[in-house]
């Protein structure tokens, strides 16, 4: 059983696709993606021991910090890249997104989404940076630097001329629940957004 | 079959291999070199560890680097003191598991203890082959390791293993016999030398030629050896070998006697350690053969076909890679590790790739290194299950009780 964006995203992925995972973590998404519909592809991690599991699972997997780009990656070299909640540890989300649709056509991109209701309650109303499920660090040692919305994501994309393929929410109580279809910005914990160059 | 080298000797380290006796392949039929010139018979002088399987699927090569050879592990008495040079991952329980694997590990030609090499017996001129001996690429090398894998009936290596100019090797069978490597392992290696690693060779190699005692080669018919020159060799090369941190932690400024003295003695901890390093090279190596392996790290370069284009270089590669480099080493840097990596990706290769923190420099792919040993173990261990290999006495086992089943 995979993580529920992970399902999502599964989905998502069309047979024998050449994608790219950044932040692959484990691998568990891209062997079952190989296993079951023939795709094919790499995952970038740091983690030491998110890499030493996709070695033991025979996944590709570059140890590679996002940060440093993907300019050893060529233009349209993949159909697919995928980045799970790493969007908002980068030094600069905006030039990743760049990157990503520069290397593939279609990006899937999921992140933690801080007009949540709960992050709202801890800050509008407690007055403390919110800490949750998708959101366990404290103020100081987050590794999550730059927080935002759907609503943030959404104009991003509109800056670049991005078209949205799909959005979804991700994880939470209120996954597929109709308030988080209805108001995915209020109701939705992780966002999931698949986006496509014009 | 050959069986494995290994005896047990009562009071061996945990995870050792043991007692090991190397064997010497002799091979008749003329190896064509890159040089142009034809080495009309040779010898291999190589050791194995583990056992064999029923369809020998479980063999494992192990690449040499400079002034590497066949003893890669375990002991060759049980008064030896000091183990093969990759003792830390191979044996049981180790990354290259011999209960599992059945390694080879080889002298390459042009080598010094015991294939042949500059210090062989010229057939053809009645004297030691010296200066004379042709120069040999790690193309030639693989083409005699894969007649030693014939003469050892294996169709196809499990893995195929090595660090430094040994990756290099790895990297060439994966292009020349690739339906011949299920696995390919390259350590602190670099897909072709830069100018600096050229220019540190050649100051090695001068320093042995300028060498009076050198005489063009022909030291042994003077009864002597260009020591200062191979001394000097050594020095340079291990300290391209070693990181700043780790000499600077290991020695600092330290000086072997409380004052200075004002003079060029040795004063200094460092210079010690040189000095010693380059003296114990000097006598146990031969300088022909080092002049020839440097050449052989210079020459390999296999995008020179291809107009630079690793990436097509390695078109013909078939197996899962693993490459591995270390942050603190500077002769064969991370960068040098990733440009092969990216020319992997680009040609659509099976490759992963971890850059394992370390102090050591270069020479930390001979060490054991936690990181290190897990994603070699992990990586080892993944084949050895694609390959369906079990532990070769577990294997046996089952097969037994399979057959006293079967057996009324």
């Amino acid at each position: 059983m995979m993580r529920a964006d992970l399902e999502l995203i599964y989905d998502w992925v069309p047979e024998g696709a050449h994608v790219l995972d950044l932040a692959c973590g484990d691998g568990e998404l891209l062997e079952t993606l190989a296993n079951n519909k023939g795709v094919t592809g790499y995952g970038l991690e740091i983690d030491h021991d998110g890499i030493n599991a996709c070695v033991a699972r025979g996944v590709s997997v570059i140890e590679h910090n996002l940060d440093d780009g993907l300019s050893s990656f060529c233009d349209n070299s993949y159909d697919q890249v995928i980045m799970t909640q790493a969007l908002q540890a980068l030094r600069r989300p905006d030039k990743m997104l760049d990157e990503m649709l520069r290397v593939a056509e279609e990006g899937i991109i999921t992140f933690p989404n801080f007009a949540y209701w709960r992050h709202r309650v801890h800050l509008g109303l407690r007055g403390y940076m919110p800490v949750s499920k998708s959101l366990p660090h404290a103020w100081y040692d987050t590794p999550n630097i730059h927080l935002s919305t759907f609503n943030d994501f959404e104009h991003l994309c509109r800056e670049k001329g991005l078209m949205i393929v799909d959005r979804a929410v991700g994880v939470g109580d209120h996954q597929g629940h109709w308030k988080s279809r209805l108001w995915p910005n209020l109701f939705g914990e992780i966002a999931i957004f698949r986006v496509r160059r014009r | 079959m050959p069986d494995s080298d290994t005896l047990a000797f009562a009071d061996r380290p945990a995870g050792s291999v043991g007692v090991v006796t190397p064997h010497v392949a002799r091979f008749d039929t003329p190896l064509a070199l890159a040089c142009g010139k034809v080495l009309p018979a040779y010898e291999l002088i190589y050791e194995t560890y583990g056992t064999l399987n029923a369809d020998r699927s479980n063999a494992v090569l192990i690449c040499h680097a400079l002034s590497g050879h066949h003893h890669a592990a375990g002991y060759h008495s049980e008064e030896d003191r000091k183990p093969g040079w990759w003792d830390a991952h191979i044996g049981p329980g180790k990354a290259i598991d011999t209960n599992r694997f059945f390694v080879v590990s080889l002298n390459n030609l042009g080598g010094c203890h015991g294939s042949t090499g500059p210090v062989s017996h010229n057939p053809d001129t009645g004297r030691q082959w010296g200066p004379e001996f042709p120069m040999v690429t790690v193309s030639d090398w693989v083409a005699s390791q894969a007649r030693l894998a014939d003469h050892l009936g294996i169709e196809r290596w499990a893995a195929a293993v090595g660090g430094s100019l040994g990756g290099m090797q790895v990297m060439q069978w994966t292009m020349t016999y690739p339906e011949r490597v299920a696995n390919a392992v390259v350590i602190a290696a670099t897909p072709r030398l830069s100018a600096q690693n050229i220019a540190f060779n050649e100051v090695a190699r001068q320093a042995i030629r300028s060498d009076p005692e050198f005489f063009d080669g022909w030291y042994a018919e003077h009864d002597t050896v260009p020591k200062r020159g191979l001394k000097l060799a050594r020095m340079v090369g291990h300290i391209t070998y070693l990181s700043e941190d780790a000499m600077g932690s290991k020695f600092g400024r330290d000086l072997r006697s409380d004052d200075l003295n004002f003079g060029f003695d040795v004063e200094f901890q460092v210079e010690s350690y040189l000095r010693y390093q380059g003296d114990t090279f000097s006598t146990a190596f031969d300088a022909n053969t080092y002049l020839l392996m440097t050449k052989a790290l210079d020459y390999f370069d296999p995008s020179a076909t291809q107009g630079g284009d690793l990436a097509k270089a390695l078109a013909p590669a078939q197996c899962p890679f693993l490459i591995v480099s270390f942050t603190t080493d500077w002769r064969f840097p991370p960068s040098r590790s990733r440009e092969l990596v990216d020319a992997l990706i680009r040609a659509g290769k099976a490759v992963s790739y971890a850059n394992i923190d370390s102090p050591h420099g270069h020479d930390a792919f001979l060490l054991s290194e936690p990181r290190y040993d897990a994603i070699f173990s992990a990586f080892m261990n993944r084949a050895a299950g694609e390959l369906n290999l079990a532990e070769v006495g577990k294997d046996e086992a089952s097969e037994d009780a399979t057959s006293s089943e079967e057996t009324p």
